[in-house]
């Protein structure tokens, strides 16, 4: 066993490249252990959990390169792979380093600015972000970890100087047409989006596209804007820009459960905002009542709907579940086969997929339930019918995004096909700007591995259900990325909610089959 | 711009963090910057506390620099004349000697410091004997002081005694002078620590033939515009600090026709000309003084945050800036890196040594290396490299010098005035050219290279900046 520490001094990269460095090295042929990341203190104690014998000292500007390997040659190869992974995914085409302005300012010194897009650890995110703000920049805040102190510091100055402040922690925004971070490239129209939820956001506007009508903006709040300490300051500029906005005829608002006073104040804001509106609460409990000027929406779908018909647009209906093909598909379960698995990437999808299985399949088993008494003791391991949130803090310590690194997923896939009482695996499938250039083609090899394995390898019938969230426009080819699924035996649904209730209605034949 | 009238422009995206949101935007053909983000000042969280205590109060800072850059740049140094250190310099006593960089105690100097020491006691006649004069130094006998406390700078152990003919150089536009002594020559000098028989008689030939000369032609003229050459020789091909070639050619002729003018025996003049020919650096001994007026006239200006002197001892870097006025900052000195003289290795050279970073601090050297792109043979590197340089530097100045130019980069103006606030929260650190010194007594230049500033000396000037608020 060869053990290799490199500390380069003032050789900074960003945590989104180097934990897909860390990844790809760590898979090498001969690496037990590798660590490719900056000298934090949480790398630090990264190193030592992975029993690192040399003790370094190293700080937040130095790269730490730390190897495991079996001999010299495979810890070399893995040092030089790692450059050139370094290069492929650190550089970017934005020209030679010492040309690159090393502050927002001196950027600004060199071109016009109106967004600051900022994505730097949260602990230095408030201060690039006030400085922005300073300059007069909107801000799109996609850093997370940032003190609910400081949000509500930060949307206060943006309030003032009647600027964005985007987040913190938001992923999705469309702004003037333009996809921001991770948004798909959807039909400029007249429907205008004010989302506490990033992959909330990305499902409306999807759909809307879909049924013909386009989103003229898309504004991120970040998900504790309804909360008392922040007071929906972003939501509720957000809903004045939109009434102010002459392109926007129908105004849309994804929420999250707010203190009352909070949701009280912004069902006033649309109610007074002359324009005609849908209001979406996800993970409510129910309890919100509309009125003549806002209809509430149950979930997504059902959002993009009334705003495709408020737009004066044809809604396409939500197509129900074929009994013909979910008795088909749950005739073929071996009557162990009673649970689902849904391993999702996007958040708000994820919650809405519980919220409808647990309908009709009762507790669901979760990281986040919806029900407390769903709470998985290990994450790790599934519990008769789990959902999870693979973009959740707990498992994105150390790792890029599921929607970005695919990695665990495909891991849990596997995982979850050799288990016998597996009915059915649920995905959701992003595309857009952002996400991975194509995810069906890192799925796919294992969804043929994992169909292999199902039922513990009798070679079982376990079922695939996912939800391609992408349009025609998006970088990844939406009509490639479905048949690749299809190809694989995937069955692809055209919203999550309709996968959920596939999803639903097969182990609910299947249930009703067993007790046949 | 309001919410409402972004709705109305076009996005124009600066990107900060990840890199693959920049190529996303690129790829829609938006227009985006990629800041070069890391961590403000390495993550340290006591400097990010200065920095942002200084933040409470920027439009003070912003005053301040404005002003002390303001200054920097309209003041106007001429070569007025040359004099006697004792009868010039304020505060410059008998038994007293200058030097260069921060104070320094006779213990913990260098080699080559204790070397110029000891020659220029030798040369005052204060002792007969390199033994005695290094008991005389070494047990109190002989007052130091930073030349820079003096309004006086000198290159390498930048030795000053009373009885030297200094350069006088006076900022006609705020009325400040500065002084600084001639300059000898490569090879076993002083200003290296050599204080043999040869470097005691050629001191004395500059003071008793060299010195009155030029004095002579030089009442002459009106004044020599120092800031006029300094500007030309940038255009030739000179940084100011490591290559003064055309500097030098340039105060040649100028001096010249003064001393054939002036009522001096004809062996004189020739003598005087062969030595001034025979030195390339001869114009150092101005562009440092030149440099020294002007950054003067910004110090002390509340609340600015840029530094108007850097400079070495052989042992420490210290760094003085504008809104601290006359407070040191220093740390351990720095090794330079660079090309060694044949003979020569790594344990042969002494620590960054000399007042000559104050043109670095002016905007000339290391800052000025693209109009240089000669000098990184010297320096070992590329011409690219000086290019490189150069454009680096904007990162952590507060402007570009109106009069120094770099015809590389289009006539811009080469960085000027650094900015405490920009190197700690970057973590850039000004590049300086310079001279290798060996670290034993009366050997020499033994190379040279580029060195850097401890990130210390800046650091603790920050904290020291936060403090006065």
């Amino acid at each position: 066993m060869k053990e290799k520490i490199i500390v380069q001094a003032n050789r900074y990269a960003d945590s989104v490249t180097l934990m897909l460095v860390s990844q790809r090295v760590q898979q090498l042929p001969g690496i037990e252990a590798a660590l490719v990341g900056m000298g934090s203190p949480l790398n630090l104690d990264v190193l030592q959990t992975l029993d690192f014998q040399e003790e370094i000292s190293a700080g937040a500007n130095d790269l730490i390169i730390a190897l495991r390997g079996r001999d010299d040659d495979a810890v070399q190869n893995a040092l030089d792979q790692m450059e050139a992974l370094m290069r492929v995914q650190g550089t970017s085409s934005s020209g030679q380093a010492e040309e690159r302005p090393k502050s927002l300012v001196q950027a600004l010194a060199k071109q016009k600015g109106n967004l600051a897009l900022i994505s730097v650890p949260g602990v230095y995110a408030p201060r690039e972000a006030r400085k922005a703000l300073e300059q007069n920049l909107h801000v799109m805040l996609f850093s997370d970890n940032v003190s609910l102190a400081d949000e509500v510091e930060l949307k206060k100055l943006a309030h003032s100087r009647e600027l964005l402040l985007m987040g913190p922690d938001c992923g999705t925004a469309i702004l003037n047409g333009v996809p921001l971070a991770f948004a798909n490239v959807v039909r400029r129209g007249v429907i205008g989006i004010v989302a506490a939820s990033g992959t909330g956001a990305q499902e409306v506007s999807v759909q809307i596209d879909r049924m013909g009508q386009g989103v003229s903006q898309a504004i991120g709040t970040g998900g504790r804007d309804l909360h008392e300490a922040v007071g929906g300051i972003m939501m509720l500029d957000g809903i004045e820009a939109l009434r102010q906005d002459p392109e926007t005829k129908v105004i849309v608002v994804v929420s999250k459960p707010a203190a009352p006073a909070v949701a009280a104040k912004v069902l006033r804001a649309l109610s007074e905002s002359g324009k005609p509106s849908v209001l979406c609460v996800i993970e409510s409990k129910g309890g919100i009542r509309g009125n003549a000027e806002v209809t509430v929406a149950r979930n997504l779908l059902e959002t993009a709907q009334k705003a495709v018909q408020l737009a004066g647009g044809a809604a396409i209906p939500q197509k129900s579940a074929d009994q013909a093909e979910i008795y088909g598909f749950a005739s073929a379960l071996r009557p162990e086969q009673k649970y689902v698995r849904g391993l999702f990437s996007g958040g708000t999808l994820c919650d809405e997929a519980m919220a409808i299985l647990s309908e009709k399949l009762g507790l669901i088993y979760s990281y986040g339930p919806l029900d407390p008494a769903g709470q998985l003791p290990d994450p790790n391991k599934s519990f008769q019918n789990t959902v999870l949130d693979l973009g959740d803090d707990f498992f994105t310590v150390g790792r890029p995004h599921p929607m970005i690194d695919l990695t665990l997923r495909k891991q849990r896939i596997i995982e979850e096909a050799k288990d016998p009482e597996v009915a059915v695996i649920l995905l959701d499938v992003v595309l857009g700007y952002g996400a991975h250039p194509d995810p069906a083609g890192e799925l796919v090899p294992v969804l043929v591995e994992a169909r292999g394995k199902a039922a513990g390898g009798s070679g079982g019938s376990v079922v695939f259900v996912a939800y391609v969230c992408g349009t025609a426009g998006d970088p990844q080819d939406y009509n490639k990325q479905v048949k690749a699924l299809q190809e694989a035996g995937v069955r692809v649904f055209a919203s999550n909610v309709e996968a959920a209730e596939f999803t639903a209605g097969i182990l609910e034949a299947a249930q009703g089959g067993g007790q046949r | 711009m309001s919410i409402r009238d972004l709705f109305a422009t076009e996005l124009a995206v600066i990107n900060l963090g990840i890199p693959s949101f920049y190529d996303d935007l690129l790829r829609q053909g938006l227009p985006v910057l990629q800041v070069d983000w890391k961590p403000p000042a390495g993550g340290d969280p006591e400097m990010v506390a200065a920095l942002e205590k200084l933040e409470t109060v920027r439009d003070k800072v912003e005053a301040g620099n404005r002003e002390a850059f303001r200054r920097l740049s309209e003041a106007h140094p001429y070569l007025e004349g040359i004099g006697t250190a004792r009868d010039l310099i304020p505060g410059l006593g008998e038994h007293m000697l200058l030097h260069a960089g921060p104070p320094i105690s006779w213990e913990h100097m260098s080699g080559p410091v204790r070397g110029a020491v000891i020659g220029a006691i030798l040369y005052e006649g204060w002792a007969q004997s390199a033994e005695d004069a290094e008991k005389m130094a070494s047990s109190g006998g002989i007052a130091f002081s930073p030349a820079h406390e003096h309004n006086a700078v000198g290159p390498m152990a930048g030795i000053v005694s009373p009885s030297m003919p200094v350069f006088i150089i006076h900022n006609r536009t705020h009325g400040n002078y500065a002084y600084c002594t001639l300059n000898e020559g490569l090879g076993k000098v002083l200003r290296f620590g050599a204080f043999g028989a040869d470097v005691l008689e050629r001191l004395k030939w500059m003071a008793e033939e060299l010195a009155p000369a030029l004095k002579k032609a030089l009442e002459l003229s009106e004044g020599i515009d120092l800031k006029g050459l300094m500007a030309q020789m940038l255009h030739m091909g000179d940084e100011g600090h490591n290559r003064n070639k055309s500097g030098t050619s340039l105060f040649f002729r100028i001096i010249a026709p003064l001393l054939l003018k002036a009522d001096l025996e004809p062996q004189t003049v020739r003598r005087c000309l062969e030595f001034i020919d025979s030195n390339d650096h001869f114009f150092l001994n101005l562009s440092m003084p030149a440099c020294k007026a002007m950054l003067d006239a910004a110090a002390g200006v509340e609340y600015s945050t840029l530094v108007t002197a850097m400079t070495r001892n052989g042992t420490d870097f210290g760094l003085r800036v504008a809104g601290t006025g006359s407070r040191w900052f220093t740390a351990p000195a720095n090794y330079v890196e660079g090309l060694l003289f044949p003979g020569f290795t790594a344990q042969d050279a002494n620590p960054d040594l000399g007042d000559s970073a104050i043109t670095e601090t002016c905007g000339l050297g290391g800052f000025a290396m693209a109009a240089a792109p000669a000098i990184v043979q010297f320096v070992g590197g590329t011409a690219s490299m000086a290019l490189e340089f150069s454009h680096l530097m904007y990162q952590i100045t507060y402007g570009e010098n109106a009069v120094f130019t770099i015809p590389a980069l289009n006539f811009r103006g080469t960085a000027t005035g650094i900015d405490v606030r920009q190197v700690v929260e970057l973590g850039v650190l000004p590049v300086i050219n310079t001279g290798i010194a060996h670290r034993e007594a009366g050997v020499g230049q033994v190379g040279a290279g580029l060195v850097r500033p401890p990130m210390a000396c800046f650091e603790k000037a920050l904290s020291a900046l936060a403090e006065t608020i």
